[in-house]
């Protein structure tokens, strides 16, 4: 695979990862359990779409300098022009909110990887990575820290809550493991110095998530069959409701602004 | 009068310009107290300024951009550019101390220095942040989360008042 190629599909797939969970995070908008976790799912989805935004801003230069050198692409149309096969988002992040459970564990699960990938991504041989990566940790770390101790309050919480961080493992777990199944752009990126070996990353997650499911009282799940396929495009039924919301404004009143 | 002094008088003047441009988030702070500008290029007529956000989805970037554009405008600067840079990222240490004195009188607890906390493990004890009403260290994390992204909400034990805290960052 080509440098470029690989550079550009490596920084849309974290751009896609963070975009579809700044969205997802933002349906609980005025929804949240508590006036204080409301504000703060939405802090953190706000967090993500900044990241995000860093992300495609990155790609559409990347774009533009290998195409016509023009300024065609932007992020806007990286975010909203795009189809569905076209995102490059895991399955993760797609997932429905589900109860305020699944919400949380999916966030732990997803910020506990992001803190190693953005870790990691610090020695990268590519410098604006390096700076969106050094920027957006900072942040990741307040939502490990967050979900981490969320998800040990509702697992050793009440039984209500723990029966529903049960059935939240139950949901999610499976979408975990694609997280360190590299594709073709992650292992090229990886071997090009820029990118991140992420099937490196899968025994401290463990280690990490282990701590917090210990003391949450929560079994780790043995062994399971894991989904993958978002990071090439092929998504679950969700990823396309997703996009119809997301992109409908841009839809149906092409090149909108306001 | 050589280049060296007349770019850095330039500065001076442009820095105190710049004093005036406020958070539009947290407006007792200017865009100097707060530490998001990194560099000032005068070059004539033209000067470039460069920025940094305090978080990446900072929503008063593009507003602070443009304000420091207006105001500079206004002091009679022809051609201004302003520049976003994400490295080095912005960090609570930049912000100066008369930033954090006025934070205070605004009733918003200051950042504390980055190397007395910011240990974000999750099973460690919360740092001491101070209420800004009545100074007592008897104080309680309610959310780690406020109403911006650099803000995170506290109670105080003592006086019971709640407050914000700008987030060690």
């Amino acid at each position: 695979m080509l440098k470029q190629q690989s550079l550009i599909d490596f920084t849309l797939h974290h751009a896609d990862n963070t975009l579809i969970l700044a969205q997802r995070n933002a349906e609980w908008c005025g929804h949240g359990p508590i006036l204080e976790q409301d504000i703060a799912i939405t802090n953190i989805s706000l967090d993500l779409l900044g990241q995000a935004r860093n992300f495609y801003q990155y790609a559409a230069q990347l774009l533009n300098e290998g195409e016509t050198g023009g300024d065609t692409v932007t992020e806007d149309t990286l975010a909203y022009h795009r189809t569905e096969r076209e995102f490059k988002n895991c399955l993760l992040v797609e997932q429905p909110n589900g109860d305020w459970g699944q919400t949380i564990l999916r966030q732990f699960l997803f910020s506990t990887y992001q803190y190693l990938l953005y870790t990691a991504l610090q020695k990268s041989n590519d410098e604006q990575l390096v700076a969106i990566a050094a920027k957006g940790l900072k942040e990741t770390t307040y939502h490990r820290r967050w979900s981490s101790e969320w998800v040990i309050r509702l697992g050793d919480g009440t039984e209500e809550s723990r029966e529903r961080m049960l059935h939240a493992i139950e949901e999610l777990w499976m979408y975990s493991g694609e997280l360190f199944m590299p594709a073709e752009y992650e292992i090229s990126a990886a071997e090009k110095g820029f990118g991140v070996d992420v099937s490196s990353l899968k025994n401290e997650w463990m280690q990490k998530v282990n701590a917090v499911f210990e003391e949450a009282t929560l079994p780790v799940p043995e062994k399971t069959f894991f989904q993958k396929g978002g990071k090439e495009g092929k998504h679950t039924e969700h990823l396309g409701y997703i996009l119809t919301e997301l992109q409908y404004m841009q839809k149906t009143y092409p090149g909108a602004e306001w | 009068m050589n280049a060296i002094t007349d770019d850095t008088n330039e500065i001076g003047k442009i820095r105190s310009i710049l004093e005036q441009v406020n958070d539009p988030e947290v407006p007792v702070l200017s865009v100097i107290d707060l530490g998001i500008v990194r560099e000032i290029k005068p070059s004539g007529e033209e000067i470039e300024i460069i920025i940094t956000p305090t978080y990446s989805g900072c929503p008063a970037m593009d507003v602070i951009s443009l304000n420091i554009k207006m105001a500079l405008l206004a002091e009679g600067y022809k051609k201004v550019t302003v520049k976003n840079v994400l490295s080095p990222a912005w960090t609570t240490d930049w912000m100066t101390e008369r930033g954090k004195q006025k934070l205070k009188e605004y009733g918003i607890a200051p950042p504390n220095i980055k190397q007395q906390v910011c240990n974000h493990e999750e099973f460690e004890a919360d740092e001491a942040v101070q209420c800004p009403h009545c100074n007592s260290y008897h104080t309680q994390r309610v959310s780690e989360f406020g109403s911006t992204a650099c803000k995170a909400l506290y109670k105080c034990l003592d006086c019971k008042e709640p407050f914000d805290y700008f987030k060690c960052h």
